[in-house]
């Protein structure tokens, strides 16, 4: 079984948050809505209707491109990718293939071998299709969803391990929300991801020369990082067993059944289509290479550039600064925070401890509220073991609903659990101090009697 | 007075100055109509109204409320729910839509028998065809059921029927009007144009439809529909109106050889000899690749047509595909396989690349001549069935027509005269987006001969 290393590419399909749609003036804004209320001859594939480019979205691949250090295309066409299926107005998806809009990039990801690079071959732009359902015996379409903005990623096969997928998984759902391109969120559908997973004897790939094995597998139509997570290692360890075992590999599309814990067929080699893309005859090429130093101003500083900074900046922890830059809004506010304590000799490192251990609600908190927290604390906090026993008692018998969630295994409620002892102090307890005090007394509790 | 006499612009001053009422215009084509389509189908469709100037619209471009069938069965109720640019444009000027007009479906043939609603007949003789795929359009201008008609041009389909009638057909540059509405045979190569009296009427008529609308992307300023070519650079000075004194009329070589009927050369032989004696230079020009563009426009064709034809998949709209004619599902058959992986290249592929070297002739021909001219068809208007079952023999009637269009440039027919009773059209080609010299030339030749003056016999 170690003599097997696997091979894995991720194609990655983002929903932009527009205004328009790709090709029409409809609304993107399709989910919850009416069936079939956002739509108009174009995305309907009416007789005559012609796709017009949206801009807005040209601008947004190219914003995506450009932060996976992709370069932007001399010359670039949309090409029609045909194929017969009833969400698919037109009879084809206006996509891109050979002269894709943003090629050549890279991330480096976080995986069990440290970091590694992984090369993104291409972004580029295509329209969404509308969405099908089947109810009792019938089924219905809503075109809502068609011609909705889509964005491809497509990586080399570079990842090694699933760590590695995850990695980039979570960082592209991140850089996604930090270009504000997409609400990359992967329940509503905005982001979808489709992995292709083969395996090799280790050794085939060195010396350079990048021997891929001659078959892959897709693995498509799965709708979370877990999922996506469980099926490729589900998916390594059948295809090493079937390779152990004499057989050989073939190309096809498989999918992840949840409740079975395992993939299945969904599509052989004998049943893929043949897409017959050819340049979209309705669209001009895109010559657009001259807007590239535009977009690239409009990129804000990537999240993991100022996890970087303010470990560099603010002396402060790595694992902290990650936490720091999770969300735009949250590095914001602490930049905030910091320039506020510098007034009243707040040092960084204080603001950045406070945020990451009391993680106050930065919606309804102002960064100087919690500076003068913080100074607060600074003069009387309360050290006194007994007292914070007593503090940890009156909480529990304060907060029985609390308790009896964290008793029956979501342990993330402690935080609201602590949250009531800090409000009672206003503040004056360490946070951390008062969790392991909660910790213990619960877990006590939670024994069986 | 035969207010159907009348052209577009002589119509228009003739309501100016008060002659007759719109509705006087209107009872007069709809009278005429009445007498003339049952012998003809140039109508599959007819709007009785009282106001506008009555003008046909070919049936592949969308008439909001009014069923739009593209001559098709499938789509034989199809009722579209918005009307195209050039509806819109055309509805702004005062004009109505007297009606729409039978066509080969899909825009597909060169004869305008391959209508599920049956063959349009020639006004000039009822037993030959009209030519394609604008049939019921030219027929309808040619009998004088319209004041003027629109027409979409894909490979010759306003030029060649208008030639066979005897009538003006302008196919525009490619993306000088707006496709927004034409339910499309090849995307990359549809025009829609006018089908006129005469010269002047043509131009005003594109005057009105053309331009920008923010709805066809290859329509507008910025792009540029010849992919590659910056043929925009070679756009001429308009020629002085009214005249052609030192304007340099090329004649390319190729399209007066093996293949175009004696007696139709003769006519268009003589029409440049007019053109010469009114003081324009001929010059001989060559476009080397014209041997290949039949192959390169049956590729191209095809292959689009096969995407385009996609949506119709009888789900949403229109009845089932057991429904199309054998033509489009020849094509769908053609198209479907140049495109398939494996064949890509070996068609597809080489036949772009056909298309940027017939451009380039185009290109360089130019850098020696003003316009280009020779003959619309090989030949005048044949028998109704003659070539119905020998696809490649009906192909080739578009020998002359379609490398225009491969190379999105305009193309004019003008009425230059007979062949045994039946009219013969001489074809004007411009450079990209220089209409205006095209339509001089043509009102230059239209006015010094009186041609335009003869009408069929439709005294049935």
């Amino acid at each position: 079984m170690n003599n097997y290393e696997p091979v894995i590419g991720l194609e990655v399909h983002v929903e932009l948050n527009t205004k328009s749609k790709m090709f029409c003036k409809c609304s993107a804004d399709y989910f919850g809505k009416a069936p079939n209320t956002h739509t108009c001859p174009v995305c309907l594939g009416l007789p005559g209707a012609l796709p017009f480019i949206n801009k807005a979205a040209i601008e947004g691949c190219m914003k995506i491109g450009l932060a996976l250090n992709c370069t932007v295309s001399e010359k670039s066409l949309f090409e029609r990718k045909n194929y017969f299926y009833p969400d698919l107005a037109k009879g084809y998806q206006i996509s891109q293939y050979r002269w894709p809009l943003c090629v050549g990039g890279w991330m480096d990801v976080k995986g069990l071998e440290g970091k590694r690079r992984i090369r993104i071959n291409r972004a580029h732009q295509e329209e969404d299709t509308g969405k099908l359902t089947h109810a009792s015996g019938t089924t219905l379409i809503d075109f809502n969803r068609s011609g909705v903005p889509l964005v491809e990623i497509v990586t080399e096969p570079d990842f090694k391990n699933t760590t590695e997928v995850r990695d980039y998984a979570k960082k592209l759902q991140q850089l996604f929300r930090y270009l504000d391109v997409s609400n990359a969120d992967m329940e509503r559908g905005d982001m979808r991801l489709e992995a292709n997973v083969s395996v090799r004897v280790k050794g085939e790939g060195e010396s350079g020369k990048e021997e891929l094995p001659n078959y892959r597998v897709e693995l498509k139509n799965i709708n979370s990082f877990r999922f996506m997570v469980a099926a490729i290692e589900y998916e390594i360890k059948r295809q090493i067993k079937e390779l152990e075992e004499g057989r050989t590999l073939k190309q096809e599309t498989r999918g992840w059944d949840e409740d079975k814990k395992s993939t299945y067929l969904q599509r052989s080699k004998e049943d893929a289509h043949d897409y017959r893309y050819f340049p979209e005859p309705d669209l001009p090429e895109l010559r657009i290479k001259q807007l590239e130093s535009r977009i690239k101003e409009e990129i804000p500083e990537l999240p993991w550039d100022k996890a970087k900074r303010f470990a560099e900046e603010y002396g402060i922890k790595d694992a902290d600064a990650q936490i720091l830059t999770e969300t735009r809004q949250l590095a914001e506010y602490f930049e905030a925070a910091v320039v506020h304590g510098k007034k009243h000799g707040v040092e960084a490192k204080a603001v950045a401890n406070y945020i990451v251990n009391a993680k106050p609600d930065i919606d309804n908190f102002l960064p100087t509220q919690i500076i003068e927290e913080i100074k607060g604390k600074k003069v009387g906090v309360i050290e006194d073991e007994k007292e914070l026993e007593k503090l940890a008692s009156e909480a529990i018998e304060e907060n029985p609903g609390l308790v009896e969630t964290y008793k029956r295994g979501k342990v993330t409620v402690i935080q609201a659990i602590i949250g009531s002892v800090m409000r009672k102090t206003g503040g004056k307890v360490n946070p951390n101090k008062i969790r392991e005090i909660l910790e213990e007394r619960l877990r006590l509790e939670r024994l069986p009697r | 007075m035969d207010i159907t006499n009348l052209t577009l612009i002589e119509t228009i001053e003739a309501i100016k100055a008060k002659k007759f009422s719109e509705e006087e215009l209107n009872n007069a084509y709809l009278k005429k109509i009445a007498i003339i389509n049952p012998k003809i189908n140039a109508f599959l469709e007819i709007q009785k109204k009282s106001r506008g100037i009555p003008a046909a619209i070919k049936d592949v471009i969308s008439t909001k409320g009014i069923v739009t069938t593209a001559g098709s069965k499938i789509l034989s109720n199809f009722l579209p729910q918005y009307n195209a640019t050039v509806i819109e444009k055309l509805l702004e000027q005062g004009v109505s839509v007297v009606g729409k007009t039978n066509c080969d479906e899909f825009a597909m043939g060169s004869s305008g028998e391959n209508s599920a609603f049956g063959p349009v007949k020639n006004p000039w003789n009822l037993a030959r065809i009209t030519g394609g795929t604008s049939a019921g359009s030219a027929a309808a201008v040619a009998s004088d059921m319209c004041v003027f008609a629109l027409g979409s041009d894909t490979g010759g389909s306003i030029r060649q029927p208008s030639s066979l009638c005897g009538v003006v057909g302008l196919k525009p540059s490619y993306g000088r009007v707006s496709r927004n509405g034409l339910i499309p045979a090849v995307s990359s190569f549809d025009t829609i144009g006018p089908i006129a009296k005469c010269v002047a009427d043509a131009g005003l008529i594109l005057d009105w439809i053309s331009g920008a609308d923010g709805k066809d992307s290859n329509c507008s300023e910025i792009a540029s529909p010849l992919r590659g070519l910056a043929m925009t650079s070679l756009r001429g000075a308009a020629a002085t109106k009214q005249s052609v004194k030192g304007l340099k009329i090329g004649m390319p070589k190729e399209y007066f050889s093996e293949g175009l009927d004696l007696n139709v050369k003769k006519v268009i032989e003589d029409a440049i000899k007019k053109l010469e004696s009114l003081g324009a230079e001929i010059v001989e020009v060559s476009l080397p690749h014209s041997e290949y563009a039949l192959a390169a426009y049956y590729i191209i064709n095809p292959s689009e047509i096969s995407s385009n034809m996609g949506r119709f998949d009888g789900i949403r709209f229109g009845s089932g595909r057991e429904d199309l004619g054998p033509e489009v599902k020849r094509r769908i058959m053609l198209g479907t396989f140049a495109l398939s992986s494996g064949y890509y290249d070996d068609y597809y592929a080489k036949a772009a690349k056909i298309r940027t070297l017939i451009k380039q002739d185009f290109e360089k021909a130019f850098e020696k001549c003003d316009v280009i001219v020779g003959p619309v068809s090989p030949t005048t208007a044949w028998n109704l069935g003659e070539k119905i079952d020998d696809p490649l023999k009906m192909y080739l009637s578009d020998i002359y027509t379609i490398s225009a269009n491969l190379a999105g440039i305009p193309g004019l027919s003008v009425p230059c005269g007979f062949s045994e009773g039946l009219p013969v059209g001489l074809q004007i080609i411009g450079k990209y987006m220089d209409e205006e010299t095209v339509l001089n030339v043509g009102e230059v030749y239209e006015q010094s001969t009186e041609w335009r003056k003869e009408k069929p016999n439709l005294s049935f």
